[in-house]
């Protein structure tokens, strides 16, 4: 590459969100001077240095390392995503494949979509008697919705020729899923588990506030009790940054599998 | 005449918003062992129609359709079609859209072993043994057309049904691939029967040509019997005063008899 090249990448792509970011970071540092409650970005990144220069410590059951706040997190997003995983695809393809059972559940899904994941928290409490599981259930019943309905979409996308093909061939009910349903589904169904994700982690910050224990989100409201706001500041960018890593691992592997 | 495929009387109508459709109507064919026919006909005139009969993707509203002394009852490997648009797997190397096909119709008394060389002769028919690892959006139109007609073949069916496999191609590929095909054929010994509204195709391919009316409720015009020498040159048929008059024969009939209105 000519340097003429490499000078037009950086003031067409590199440029604008280092911009971007600077523009925040400026605008924060104004409001931070105007309001003394507000730490600024100097004070807060100093505040971070120190947080992350021990992030794996154990003092008491409530107060860990932010590296194990992050990681009981992160597993529960696991647990309850990957049990909605494996009850929504499988899920996804018979409403998908099966037109009674996809007006069947039409009605439920439509009614239960756009119900807020935090109303079922209670529920869960109710039936686990315990945090921890409350917690799972919500990201469970948050992240199970689009992957159902990317599933069955997907499934009835299925164009007619790959079944044409199937139907010539004469192909066995199973050879037919394993080498032209679930392929052909399979990019829908990352759609899916992509937009479950995004939700997943969105929820458990909140569902951690009210359910307590170890974990990103209980440590914000802890910090709020104890009114370190540079902490706080930190948790949002935590957040935001796990959330956009999780986002590109799925863009990643939805890109492997496209064809 | 030996009736390889014969259909008997078959009437074809689809249900739609605006109430029965006719398709097709008092379609009678005999087609023999070894015979090339094309179906040529305007758009809408039911050729394809016809062909999914034959195929066994559509069944007929009324009439009957054999194939080797069977019923047609449904779709099946002994019927192998080629697609319009090729119609691979796009998650599937050519050899592997080829091997599901022979897979299902060999499987049952073949080892790995013969599978794999049955695929890999299948491709070299249609000189692909290169892009055996290749997937399809990796090769051209024609080659992606080359391994649809390796995946029938390959599967050794009774008859080939070809629903215009080469329309969608450039028209040196087209010429291309209708001479491997006319090769491949007399090789094969292949019964064809193949959709198309290229004069020149049915012309320089067919035993007979099966001329379509205008639809709706469209019937069988008029067939006509090719009766030029195989193996055929599309170079020398150029010249050929008989080509000629075969080739005005069909332009007449679709451009006088069955002119189509303005649209």
């Amino acid at each position: 590459m000519q340097s003429k090249d490499i000078k037009a990448f950086l003031v067409s792509s590199v440029l604008p969100p280092l911009l971007g970011v600077a523009c925040l970071i400026g605008l924060w540092g104004l409001l931070a001077q105007t309001n003394e409650s507000l730490p600024g970005p100097l004070k807060t990144w100093d505040s971070a240095v120190a947080l992350f220069s021990d992030p794996f410590y154990q003092k008491s059951p409530n107060d860990q390392g932010i590296g194990w706040n992050i990681l009981n997190s992160l597993q529960r997003v696991a647990t309850g995503f990957g049990m909605a995983a494996l009850v929504g695809i499988p899920l996804g393809f018979l409403v998908g494949r099966f037109g009674f059972l996809d007006r069947m559940s039409a009605p439920i899904i439509s009614l239960l979509r756009p119900v807020s994941p935090l109303a079922w928290l209670p529920i869960g409490l109710l039936v686990f008697k315990a945090a921890n599981p409350a917690a799972i259930w919500v990201i469970f019943i948050s992240s199970i919705w689009p992957m159902i309905i990317n599933t069955a979409m997907g499934v009835r996308q299925l164009p007619q020729d790959y079944l044409n093909v199937a139907r010539v061939l004469n192909l066995s009910e199973w050879k037919v899923f394993t080498r032209i349903l679930f392929p052909a589904t399979l990019p829908y169904m990352l759609t899916g588990v992509r937009l479950a994700i995004g939700t997943a982690w969105l929820v458990i910050v909140a569902a951690e506030m009210l359910t307590g224990g170890v974990g990103i989100g209980f440590w914000v409201w802890d910090e709020w009790n104890n009114l370190n706001v540079e902490h706080i500041i930190i948790a949002i960018f935590i957040v935001g940054i796990v959330g956009l890593l999780l986002e590109q691992l799925l863009v990643w592997l939805a890109k492997r599998f496209s064809y | 005449m030996n009736r390889f495929v014969l259909v008997e009387d078959a009437h074809m109508s689809f249900d739609t918003k605006q109430g029965e459709f006719i398709a097709l109507r008092d379609i009678d064919l005999e087609i023999a062992r070894g015979e090339f026919i094309t179906l040529i006909g305007h758009s809408g005139c039911g050729k394809s129609t016809l062909l999914n009969l034959i195929a066994g993707l559509l069944l007929p509203s009324s009439g009957h359709l054999f194939c080797a002394e069977r019923e047609i009852a449904g779709p099946g490997p002994e019927r192998a079609v080629v697609f319009q648009n090729h119609s691979l797997l796009p998650w599937m190397t050519c050899f592997d859209n080829i091997y599901l096909g022979v897979e299902r119709v060999f499987g049952a008394n073949e080892g790995r072993e013969q599978l794999r060389q049955r695929t890999l002769e299948a491709l070299e028919l249609v000189h692909l043994s290169h892009a055996e690892k290749k997937f399809p959006h990796e090769i051209s139109g024609g080659m992606k057309q080359r391994v649809g007609i390796a995946r029938a073949l390959a599967m050794q069916p009774k008859v080939l049904l070809m629903d215009e496999p080469f329309g969608a191609l450039d028209a040196l590929t087209r010429a291309h691939l209708q001479d491997e095909l006319m090769k491949i054929v007399a090789a094969t010994k292949s019964t064809v029967v193949m959709v198309t509204h290229d004069v020149d195709e049915a012309v320089l391919l067919s035993d007979r040509i099966v001329m379509m009316t205008n639809g709706p409720a469209a019937t069988i015009g008029e067939i006509l019997a090719v009766d030029l020498p195989k193996p055929r040159d599309r170079l020398a048929l150029a010249n050929d005063a008989q080509y000629h008059r075969l080739r005005g024969a069909v332009l007449e009939f679709l451009y006088q008899k069955q002119a189509r209105k303005a649209a």
